[in-house]
Order: C-alpha cells, then structure tokens, then sequence
C-alpha cells in the first residue's frame, strides 16, 4: 500500500540534442539499463561532429566513432530518437518530468529505400546546410552520405508541393507523404539530459576580418567540409571564388572568441582545430606555406605534443598578433597583423583566410520553457538549475569531443542518481 | 555440404534496385537447388510490409535460421530481429546490385557466391550460451580524493553497495591539501571553497559506502562481475568480492629534480606551487628562510623548451593555480606585487573570465616570459630573470618569494593501483603519457582493462571540476559492466554479443600466443593444466586469440576459422572461370567494411570479381583461413583493416598491428605452396574514404593479374 502512495518514477531518460554529447549520453545509459529517447532538431543524429572531416589529435575521422555509436543504437531496443524535433518545456521533478516536444514534418515514410529517384525527379533547389551554404542540393534529399537515420527529407521551405509532386510519382515506394504534418507529443521521462551542443559564432559581425566581403575568408566549419571527401569539393581544396588550390593558407585565431564584443571566453578547441585544419592543407601540398595568427596558442596537456608535430611540419608560421585586417588585392588576400614579438607590423598574403570563429552555446538561438540556470553566454550552470535536468558537453562549456563525452557519462550517472532516488522515496 | 539440423528460410529480396541489378529468381534458385532450404521466399521489399512473412516463418516454427540477401548488415538491423530465430544477412544491395551495372554476369555471380557464403555460415553458427557465473554487483573504488569521492557517492546513489579505499589515514586526497578551487560557476572571477568536506561527510554518512582508510589493494583477481580483490587494511588482509572498479588513484608531483633549473632545492625562497597552497590553506604566507613578510611574489610557470616531457602532465591546471594564487596573495595583501611569468596561458571556456580578473589588477604582471630564480640577495630576497619573448629583452626582478608549478603525473597505476594478478602485468596498459590507454577521443574510458575504468588525474591532468564529472562518469561504466557482466553479454564496442571464445584444450599446444596477444588480458593460464584459459567479461570479443592460434583451436560459437573457411568453400572458384582474378577480400566490419558501403551508396562502380566478406576485426584473422582461401582457387586475398601505429584506429587496440606482424607468417604459408606470397594484400582504409575503395580494389585485381592465375584452381572442386 506504501508503494501505491508513491509517485510514478520513470526509469527512462530525454536527451535533449543528438550530437556527439547526446548520442553518447544515449549509449551510456541505455547500456546501463535505461529507457532513452533522444529529441534532435536535424534531420539527422550527429550534430556538430558530423560535418567534421578530422579530429585532433589522432586525425583520424568522427565517422569511426559515429559509426560505432550508431550501431549501438541500432542494435538497442531501449533507445528512440526522433528527429526534426525540438523540445519547447520541461516540467515535473525527477522521476517523473513531462517534456513537450514539436516535431517538423520530414515528409519522408519509413519506406524510404535511399534509391534517389525523388531528387533526380525533383526540380528545386535549396542551400545545402549540411555544407554551410557551400552548394546545393534539391528540395528533397539525402542530409548526407553517412547521414542517420539514412533518410530523405523534404525542406519545405525550398518545396512547391501543390504545384509539383513530381518526387511522389517518382517514388516507387510510397515513401513521400506530402500531407505530413507538425505534431506535438509529450515525453514522460525521470530525468532530463541537455545536449543542445554550439552553434559556429556568426563569422559576418566581425566587420574587421571581413567574412561575407570575400568568399575566399570562409569559417573553420566551412573548412572542415572543404577537406571532407564528401564535402562540396570532394575534399579539393580549392578557393569557393575560382577554384584555384590554396597552397597558402592564414588562420585567424579568436576570431569573436576572446572578445568583450563578440564572445568574452575562449572558444578552447580553435588553436587545436586550426593546427589539425594546418595538416589538411600541408598534406595535399607539401609546398605549402600556413599563416596562423594567434594570441595564445592553447594546447594544453598532451595536445601539446601534436601542436609540435604540426610545427615540426616546416610549413606553419606561427605570429603572435590580433588580425587587424583583411583586404584583397590582385587576386590575393592580404592579411594584416601586429606581430608582437617582433613588434613590426605584418602583411601576408595568401590565397584563402581562415577564421577560427568561436563556439556559441546553440541555447542562445532558443531556449526551453524549463528551471535551468544560465551564464551570461547562456551556457547552463548547474547552480539554480532544477534537480533532475543536467547538461553535458558544449551545452555547458566549449570543449572538444573527448571532454564532452566525458561530460555526457558523467551527465548519465547523475541522471540514473536522480531517478533512483526518487524511485526510493 | 549439406545442410544440416537446422530450419532454413532464405528470403531474396528484390527492392531498391536489387532487382534491377540482378536477377533474383537464380539466386532462389540456388537456395533451393544447391541447400534444400525448406522455405525460400521473395520480395520486392521484405523491410515492410513483407517482413511479416518472415515473422511468420519463425513463429509457425518452420524456420529457426532465416537468411535475408538484401540490404548491409549495417541496416535495417531492428526490422530483421526475429526473436527465435538467428538471422544472416547477406549483402546484395549496397556492395553487389549499387556498384555493379544492371545485368552485369559478374555481379550476378558475385550475389551468388556471397549467398552461398551467408548460408554455409548460417548453416555453421551456433547460438551462443552466455556466461552467466560472474554477478557481483558491489564497486571497488580506489582512492579517496575528489575523483573517487565523486564515483563512490554516484554509485551508492544509484543503489550499488561501494568499498571505498583510501591509502592515507584520511579521505580527500590531494585536495585535501589546497585552500581552494578557480571558479566554476558565473561570473567565474573569484576563487571558491572546494567541496572536499562536505563529500566526506556524505561518504561516511551513507551506510551502502564501506570506508577502507589506511588500505591498499593488494591483489586483483577474477573478471568483471567476479572481480577476488585483497585489501592490506592497517597491514592485515581483508578479501572480498567486486563486480567492477574504478581506479582513481590520483596525481604525485612531477619530479622535484627538474624543478632545480628554476632555482627550487638551492634558493630557499623557492617553493612549489602546492607547498604555497598549503602554506596559504593553513594560515599566512611567508619567507621559508626566516619567516619574514612576502611583500612581492613571482608565480613561474615551468613550461620552457627543456620541459618539453613534463608539459603532458599539467594541462590546464599548472595556469590556472597561478592566476588563483596570484588573485589570493592580493586579496590577503592589497599592498602585495605578484608577477606572473608563463609562456602559454591556458585558460579555456569560461576559465577567460577568471583571466581577464587578474588581467584588470593592477597588482598582478603577467608576463609571457620564461623565468628563472638566478640568486638570492643577503636580505632574503630572490633574485628572478624573466627573458620576455614578448618586450624581447631581459628582466631582473627581486621577489621575497618565487612559486614554480609543481607539475602533475599520474600517480602510476602499476606501482600504486591494483596490483592485477593478470598475466599481461599488474598495470593498466599505459599510453605515451602513462595515461590507461584507451580510444580516448570517442570512448575515453574504454580502458585495456574490461571492468576497470580510471578516472581523476590518473587518467589525465585535471581539475577538480573535472575530476568530479570524470568520477561521475567511470562510476556510471562501472555500474553498466556490471549490468552487462552478469548477463554474460560484452561490454564496449560489441555490446550485448553473447558468444565467447572457447578453447579446445584438448589440442592446443600450450604456445600461449593467444594470452599475449589478447588486448584485453582476457585470457590467462591454468595453473593445474597449463593451458589458455579465457575470462569471459573480460572479453571484449575481437577475436583476436582466434585469429593468433597457430593450430586453430580458438573459436566462438558464432565465428571461427571453420565458419570462414566453409564460406570460403561455399564461394570456391569453378574450375577454368573466366579471365578475371578472384579476389577474396576480408574487411573489418568496423571501417573498411561501412567504407564498401560507402561506395555503394555512391555508386561508385565496383570490380565484380571480388567476394566480400565481413571480419569482427583483423585481428581475427587467421592464417588458415587465408590458405583455404587459395586453396579455394582464389587468386589473391585483400585484408582491409584500420589504421594502425601510435594514432591507431582500431577499436580492439592493436587489431590490425598483429595482424601486420602476422603477414610475415600467412606469407610463408603460401610461399610454401609456391604461389607468391604477394597474392596475400593488407591495406588500410579510413570508414570515410569510400571514395578510394574503387581504386584500392582495381589495385588489388591489377596485381592479381599480374601474377597470374592460381594455379590451385582446379583444385577447387
């Protein structure tokens, strides 16, 4: 009878964003006996990691990793994802929290068998995302190669569906459903794990370092899908303005990061990023000559030891200074600098720039109705955040992909934590 | 070969341009004609609506072995789960019907034979029986600092009964030790009260955590779930039993001998930056030499050139106690001047803010210059030099007192952990940096070392904020092992597999190759008999052992090298068959075989005179299964597999290394048959570099062709 007067207590956990932090927090806890449902706003799992072509400091590829987890997922009947969804409120207490969910239409059945007849019938277009703009793709489409779920997807932004429908008859599945609508569903879970990752700091209001002027000055995302074979170029590295090679290279380093008017932390993984990003022109052009223009190069612990590596190179030029400014002349970029050691001024000219943009907290776009404590960058803090509801990862505090791991299990045990001790009394 | 005690269904699909591709009919008409499958069945889509048919199947108990040639394994894998049945898949879609072009004989003959292969292994598995002996559900938790504080806390919360053990007389480790902590939470400028204490009292207030202080442990036994563990408690032994452990031993100082550069040992005035930290946790700070005030401070960090070795083991840490020390002189003394030298400044996130707070005192000079204790003045005061890469010239300084960064190394594993009684050492298997190895960017703690998982600073240099999420974390792996242990099912990366090697002892020949080579330590020797004996939760199921058996009597219920040679048969090469080399390649179901996939959804064209065949891991290869590949008729065999070295790729650690050193072996093999030993090709390949599979296979053929055909063709009949 004693039972009867308890609460329910759901042994079961929402993950709130389907990146790296969240689809780890979803194996490790599903692995460990509980129920998970992932909530992810993209049309596919993976989040930030997912665009990457490498990762410091083993340069070896997210996909390996990705597609280990994935399959975990596959195989674990205790995990559901939904994608295209995004968490609107979180209420209750642990063991028995109620998160609202909206989910967009995909517009794409379980039917789907990826033949592509639909894109080949399908005659508009659409910026392609998952490369920053750096291409197309048709309105309906494949998010990418390793995509998962491994599913088209209409963006009803760029579709005419009452005009068209020339991808329905293509279909010989009866996979597309145009008639698909938004639905709002309500989870039931004993705790509550937030994922929701970064986003890359707007590049375009940094007015000095010219991102949006040149389409030669690209971010550091955008440079991952550059290398990435199944990036826009197919991993050429090539200038987006007329396809020349770019044997000369400069990196801006705390490009908004570091910045009372942009972000005021340290974004923590740029250097490291611009050192490995170094690595993928130096390896496609052994004449290659790499500009990085830092004001601490952060390597800490045994990142140390690859940022040596990449140094050992002969290639890298390391100029301790903050870029003033970028300018385009005769067909190059010149970028100039301070040079503090040398205390002279620095002018370099290169055939594409690079800006190491920072990592925003992706809550600063839109946050849930829910008892969570932010910073000012609104990156969660545990202090004033309810019981119940932790965040792992870049929710939290800008970190590589082994910290956010880290972060996601450590999120997991205290999650499992809250519910036992609900489900105790 | 005929087929067996076993129910057969063969389902062949003909969806997603399979049947296009390839005519489905012939590939039933294999399944009736050459196995006698009781039930074979088509579809146009048998992950929809059709895959009733199949459920049906195995609930009217006509079918126990359902076979599906459709789509990769990799897919579809919660669609074709038939609970009573065990389900092959056959892949004739992503790596046959997309890379081929429509009605090419070649990719018809290619869908047969990997038929053919998914049904002789179909026909061949054995449905596993798990281990189920080892269920201890209790967790050892070494070291009773913040790390594992945190996990013996975390654990207990979540039900667990925990055995804390702490070396010294007291809980709390180092931190112990400190005044206090940098900031964690907004507006991250001052510093804060560490939590030690108050994670004490909870410890020793919460009845299912056993504290042991005053303890070591002496010996590790056993395996996950069944872990026989010694305790030296106050010098006599105490046994008892553990389900999984987290070892979180700590950091000790680096190497006070390197700290003699920067004047420490021969200047007085000169001390660590955690004899400052005690000196300020127990009350005021003063001259070491005769106790006088400390009116200006030089903060060194000791991250020149020459510490390139030591630079690992502080991390972050080394620069933020600087600028926590340095805020915390000033705020005692107002009057105070602290210089802080540093030659990098780490402080990433939100640790900027706590930066930009000593950055706006006006009485903290921080200077990017590495800096030196020289001498000390008659009057106690220690002359500094500061060679600043920044105003590129010398500075000399006198301070009443220097600080320089003690450095942290993680407090060895193999001289203060478990004292495993493992064959493989005492030790965590260690990486460059003395770190428990582990595939540490996806899966940090992953350890060599199946139901130990480290954390705190003896995994790596970290804080304390860190070091609490860290024991959080390896608590949450400990419990999972647990979970996972006593259902006899594998941890990380093949979770949930049922099946482990077993050995027929009977013939093995007591070379031990298969106890040295395991990744894991998983198998060790039978003190009474002699032979490899396996512990099954400390499998982690690469196969690895079976792969190395020099007489091939390691196998699993669902893999060995007597269900890939019997594939190998199954897909022999008839007699005098075309023009074309056959190439058997055996891919890592990891990478190389997601990359064939890749390929496929590509549309990459692909050669049609290969048989692909997925292996858990090249380290599962044996070099028996290779010859029965030529024997076959085979004219050459490619082993793809993942990166291998210092920055290895490989989920099972060294998977493909020992499968490399194994090459030299598996050439000789077939050089003695007088074939050529380059018939036999190891390649590695990235699970992203779909786009070079064309070329790498093309190669493969080229030199195939090259050599010839094998003349063991017509021996395959």
């Amino acid at each position: 009878m004693l039972e009867a007067q308890h609460r329910s207590v759901h042994r079961s956990i929402v993950v709130v964003g389907g990146g790296i932090a969240g689809i780890s927090a979803a194996v490790e806890a599903a692995e460990a006996g509980y129920e998970v449902t992932i909530v992810e706003r993209n049309p596919y799992l993976g989040g930030r990691v997912a665009q990457l072509n490498k990762y410091f400091p083993k340069l070896c590829v997210p996909t390996c990793g990705l597609e280990i987890n994935f399959q975990r997922i596959k195989k674990n009947p205790r995990i559901r994802f939904l994608t295209m969804a995004e968490v609107k409120s979180i209420s209750g207490r642990p063991g028995d929290f109620d998160i609202m969910v909206n989910q967009r239409p995909r517009y794409i059945n379980d039917r789907c068998t990826i033949c592509n007849a639909c894109a080949e019938a399908c005659t508009q277009k659409r910026p392609d995302a998952y490369n920053l703009g750096m291409g197309t793709t048709k309105a309906i489409y494949l998010p990418h190669t390793m995509a998962f779920p491994m599913k088209y997807v209409i963006d009803d932004a760029a579709c005419r569906p009452e005009a068209c429908g020339k991808c329905v008859d293509a279909c010989k599945y009866g996979a597309i459903d145009l008639a698909m609508q938004a639905r709002s569903l309500r989870l039931k879970a004993g705790a509550v794990i937030m994922a929701t990752g970064w986003d890359p700091y707007d590049a375009a209001r940094i007015d000095n370092l010219g991102f949006g002027r040149s389409p030669d000055i690209i971010t550091n995302v955008m440079m991952e899908r550059l290398a990435a074979p199944n990036g826009p170029t197919g991993g050429r590295l090539v200038r987006p303005s007329d396809g020349r090679e770019v044997r000369r290279v400069a990196f801006v380093q705390c490009a908004g990061s570091r910045d009372a008017l942009h972000l005021g932390y340290c974004s923590a993984i740029c250097c490291l990023a611009s050192l490995k990003q170094a690595s993928y022109v130096i390896e496609r052009f052994p004449d290659a000559e790499v500009t990085i223009f830092y004001i601490d190069l952060r390597a800490p612990g045994g990142y140390d030891a690859f940022s040596r590596k990449i140094q050992a190179s002969g290639n890298v030029k390391l100029i301790n200074g903050k870029v003033a400014k970028i300018v385009e002349t005769a067909g190059d970029l010149v970028v100039e600098a301070e040079d503090i050691q040398a205390q002279a001024k620095r002018r370099v000219a290169v055939d594409m720039v690079v800006l190491a943009s920072g990592m925003a907290a992706a809550l600063k776009r839109g946050k849930p109705q829910a008892d969570i404590a932010f910073d000012d960058d609104r990156f969660v803090v545990a202090d004033g955040t309810a019981p119940g509801i932790y965040a792992a990862g870049c929710a939290r505090s800008p970190v590589d992909v082994a910290t956010a791991v880290q972060d996601a299990t450590a999120a997991v045990m205290k999650a499992i934590g809250a519910i036992q001790t609900a489900a105790r009394g | 070969m005929s087929p067996m005690t076993k129910k057969l269904g063969i389902y062949v699909c003909s969806g997603c341009g399979i049947g296009e591709c390839l005519a489905a009919n012939r590939l039933t008409e294999i399944a009736k004609r050459e196995f006698a499958a009781p039930v074979v069945q088509s579809s146009r889509a048998f992950c929809l609506e059709d895959a009733e048919l199949i459920r049906n199947d195995v609930a009217k108990g006509v079918v126990d072995a359902v076979v599906i040639a459709a789509c990769s394994p990799r897919v579809n894998t919660d669609v074709f789960a038939f609970p009573g049945a065990m389900v092959e898949r056959v892949n004739i879609r992503e790596q046959v019907a997309w890379c081929h072009p429509a009605g090419d004989p070649e990719a018809q003959a290619m869908a047969e034979d990997h038929l053919r292969m998914g049904i002789a292994r179909a026909a061949m598995r054995k449905a596993p029986t798990p281990y189920t002996e080892a269920n201890e559900r209790r967790v050892l938790v070494v070291g009773g600092g913040i790390a594992g504080l945190n996990a013996a806390l975390h654990a207990a919360a979540a039900g667990l009964e925990v055995v804390l053990v702490e070396r010294e007389a007291r809980l709390g480790g180092a931190v112990a030790r400190l005044r206090s902590q940098y900031p964690t939470r907004p507006p991250y400028r001052a510093p804060e009260r560490t939590s030690i204490g108050q994670l004490i009292d909870e410890a020793q207030a919460t009845d299912r955590i056993l504290v042991y202080t005053g303890s070591r442990v002496v010996r590790v036994a056993g395996q996950p779930g069944r872990f026989n563990v010694t305790i030296a408690r106050n010098g006599s032994p105490v046994e008892l039993i553990v389900g999984a452990i987290v070892l979180a031993t700590g950091w000790k100082p680096a190497d006070k001998a390197r700290l003699e550069a920067y004047g420490y040992g021969r200047i007085a005035n000169v001390v660590t930056s955690l004899e400052l930290e005690e000196m300020a946790a127990k009350g005021s700070v003063r001259r070491p030499s005769d106790g006088g005030p400390v009116k200006t401070v030089a903060l060194i960090s000791v991250d020149s050139p020459a510490d390139e070795k030591q630079i690992p083991y502080a991390g972050n840490v080394e620069s933020l106690v600087a600028l926590k020390q340095a805020i915390e002189l000033r705020t005692d003394a107002p009057e105070r001047q602290v210089y802080v030298a540093y030659r990098y400044m780490h402080a990433p996130g939100q640790n900027e803010y706590f930066f930009k707070a000593a950055q706006q005192d006006a009485g903290i000079f921080l200077t990017r210059a590495a800096g030196r204790a020289v001498s000390e003045d008659g009057n106690g005061r220690v002359l500094v030099e500061l060679d600043s890469t920044l105003l590129g010239g010398r500075q000399r300084i006198a301070v009443d007192l220097v600080v320089v960064g003690t450095g942290m190394e993680p407090a060895s594993p193999e001289v203060e952990g478990l004292n495993l009684a493992y064959l493989q050492g005492e030790g965590m298997p260690v990486n460059r940096f003395g770190y428990a190895d582990s595939n540490f960017i996806c899966f940090p703690y992953e350890t060599r070392r199946t139901g130990i998982y480290s954390a705190g600073c003896v995994r790596k240099a970290m804080d304390l904020a860190e070091s609490a999420q860290d024991g959080a974390a390896a608590a949450l792996k400990a419990i999972q092992c647990i979970e996972l242990s006593s259902a006899g099912a594998a941890v990380h990366p093949r979770v949930g597999d049922l099946a482990y090697p077993e050995i027929l002892t009977r013939h093995c020949t007591q070379c031990w190759r298969c106890t040295e080579e395991c990744p894991f330590g998983a198998i060790e020797v039978n003190a009474a008999t002699r032979t490899p004996q396996v512990n099954p939760n400390r499998c982690r199921r690469c196969g690895t052992c079976m792969g190395g058996c020099p007489v091939q009597v390691i196998s699993f219920a669902d893999y060995s090298v007597n269900i890939l040679s019997s594939m190998v048969h199954a897909a022999a090469r008839p007699d005098g068959d075309g023009a074309e080399p056959r190439v058997l390649v055996l891919a890592c179901e990891n990478d190389a075989y997601p990359a064939i996939d890749m390929a496929g959804v590509n549309r990459a064209t692909l050669p049609g005179s290969v048989r692909i065949v997925p292996v858990r891991c090249l380290g599962s290869v044996n070099r028996a299964a290779v010859a029965e590949a030529v024997i076959a008729g085979y004219d050459a065999v490619a082993l793809m597999g993942c990166r291998s070295g210092e920055d290895y790729q490989c989920h099972f650690i060294h998977g493909s290394e020992v499968l490399k050193t194994r090459m030299d072996n598996i050439r000789e093999v077939i050089d003695r048959m007088a074939l050529g030993p380059e018939r036999v090709q190891y390649l590695e390949v990235a699970i992203s570099e779909a786009d070079k599979i064309p070329g790498m296979l093309n190669d493969v053929l080229a030199k195939a062709r090259a050599l010839g055909a094998s003349p063991l063709q017509h021996a395959a009949e």
